[in-house]
């Protein structure tokens, strides 16, 4: 009766075993079925969701207009104080004064892609970007001053 | 020989006391555990906490209503959708504001992939704790599937701050139901292959079964919930005992068991698995259409008062007590977090038995350090 329970127990322990390295076993000869990215090798190949939250960016079309108003909903939005807009009066070609954006600072290190400026902005001036490779030398290089210089209004946002 | 801490190492009794962590493989973060040893029994364990404390509570006293939710996520990472709905459910709760169905649908489905997914990485890590390294690549291989719907509809891998005051942040992405669809059969098929090299293997079953015994009284005095209450009997899912989002439209079983020990509190967790798979397959066909954000005002302002609001985060019941003034910003912020409540009880899971068992113990209790030290 000992005898059986102990061998029973080892035919038991054996057998698990063998089923788990059955398992090991499958992959080891189907090697298809393995799923590996390898990341700094697939760069070329490699293409984030367009959703995914990289960064902020503000886009600029060709006659280097974007679309920011200096509401700044975004910079209340932010829970870190990431976004600082700095304003200027302009005096427009019919005379008036109007608050323009002067610049856009976005600190990169302080930003946690939370996304609630872009959702904030009234006019779509910022959207999030997919680039994800922010390693820098110096950290000065993670203050980005997002408008371009010499920038303008885009005609009919307000 | 003077201890850490200016104590001596052997106590007059003869124990010997060691420091586990901060730094160590097991610990899954910065946890420390003073242990008293008599040669190799564990005599007490005293939990030392701060190491990873960001006053995510404070912090968020100065934060508006939309803004504080976003450090929650940081609180336990494997569950932040969790987290964030428990903080969106806390506020709507303040303005009785009724989400619409399309939200609540999809902010269930968003729980149950989180629940799947950290569940598969407590399953590899459970493995790797016990000496095996290679469930957990089997567990990475289907949790990055999971990832990949997150990050197509929320934009990241496990920060998301997708829910929010009154729904959703943005509408979920076209691809999503097919996605889905698609990992749920890929992870179905996948779970006997989890039970093929874990759940049947002598080796595991030797270092769990009868290990670290918690009673169903001492889950109850101790505020243990989730996986690890339950599976010493105690009956907390608050998915079904207090619904909320779209929990009381799905059909789901409480998973129970009654060994208390660690192989019970493997199995309630494996089981729970086949749970969250069965409901997310009833509600990803079932998405309503309909808006899903609900209006708020711009700037969001509680009434004077308190509110609070629990949900079934992975780990357990996590709960979230907003004090309000009546101003932009929370009066105070606490958060309930199950960690901490379930580490409260590792002493006593864990004494009298070996320090190699304090191992297994604490990979079935499923810790996340940042999660007990906000």
């Amino acid at each position: 009766m000992f005898l059986k329970e102990y061998f029973g127990t080892i035919y038991k322990s054996v057998k698990s075993l063998l089923i788990g390295m059955k398992v090991t076993g499958y992959y080891f000869t189907h090697l298809k079925e393995i799923q590996t990215e390898e990341y700094p090798d697939n760069r070329a190949t490699l293409k984030m969701f367009d959703r995914f939250k990289g960064e902020v960016v503000m886009p600029h079309d060709e006659n280097n207009e974007h679309r920011c108003t200096g509401c700044q909903a975004c910079e209340i939005a932010c829970p870190n104080g990431t976004i600082k807009i700095i304003t200027k009066q302009e005096i427009l070609a019919d005379g008036k004064k109007k608050k323009r954006i002067d610049t856009f600072v976005y600190r990169l290190d302080l930003c946690t892609m939370c996304n609630l400026c872009v959702v904030a902005c009234p006019s779509d001036a910022i959207v999030m970007a997919q680039n994800f490779e922010h390693s820098v030398y110096d950290k000065k290089q993670l203050k980005k001053i997002l408008n371009n210089p010499d920038s303008k209004l885009m005609a009919g946002v307000e | 020989m003077r201890g850490l801490i200016g104590e001596d190492i052997l106590t007059e009794e003869g124990e010997f006391i060691i420091n586990m962590g901060p730094q160590h493989p097991s610990t899954h973060g910065v946890l420390h555990l003073k242990i008293w040893l008599d040669g190799e029994t564990v005599k007490r364990i005293q939990p030392n906490l701060g190491y990873i404390h960001r006053s995510i509570e404070k912090m968020s006293e100065s934060l508006s209503y939309r803004n504080f939710i976003f450090a929650t996520s940081r609180m336990d990472y494997l569950a932040a959708h969790v987290n964030n709905e428990a903080c969106a459910l806390t506020v709507e709760k303040g303005l009785q504001l009724e989400v619409p169905q399309r939200a609540k649908v999809i902010r269930t489905i968003l729980s149950e992939l989180t629940r799947l997914q950290s569940h598969q990485l407590w399953w590899g890590c459970t493995g790797l704790d016990l000496g095996g390294v290679t469930p957990f690549f089997y567990a990475f291989r289907e949790r990055e599937a999971i990832m990949e719907i997150f990050e197509e509809t929320c934009g990241a891998r496990l920060t998301q701050n997708y829910m929010v005051p009154g729904g959703i942040m943005y509408d979920v992405h076209p691809n999503f139901q097919k996605r889905v669809k698609d990992v749920m059969i890929q992870i179905k098929g996948k779970f006997e292959e989890y039970d093929n090299i874990m759940t049947g293997n002598v080796i595991l079953e030797n270092r769990l079964k009868g290990v670290g015994y918690l009673s169903k009284e001492d889950a109850l005095s101790y505020g243990v919930t989730g996986p690890t209450a339950r599976a010493s009997g105690l009956s907390c899912d608050l998915r079904k005992s207090n619904p909320y989002s779209a929990y009381d439209q799905v059909q789901f079983d409480e998973i129970l068991d009654t060994g208390g020990d660690c192989y019970a509190r493997y199995m309630v967790r494996m089981r729970e698995m086949r749970q969250s798979v069965s409901i997310i397959e009833q509600l990803i066909d079932n998405i309503p259409e309909g808006d899903f954000q609900a209006k708020t005002k711009n700037v969001i302002k509680l009434p004077k008062g308190e509110f609070y609001q629990r949900v079934e985060t992975p780990r357990g019941e996590l709960g979230v007590f907003i004090v309000s003034d009546g101003a932009a910003s929370p009066y105070r912020i606490k958060y309930r977090s199950p960690g901490f409540s379930n580490l409260s009880a590792l002493p006593i899971m864990a004494k009298g038995g070996k320090i190699g068992d304090l191992v297994a113990i604490m990979a079935t209790i499923d810790l996340v350090i940042p999660d007990i030290d906000r």
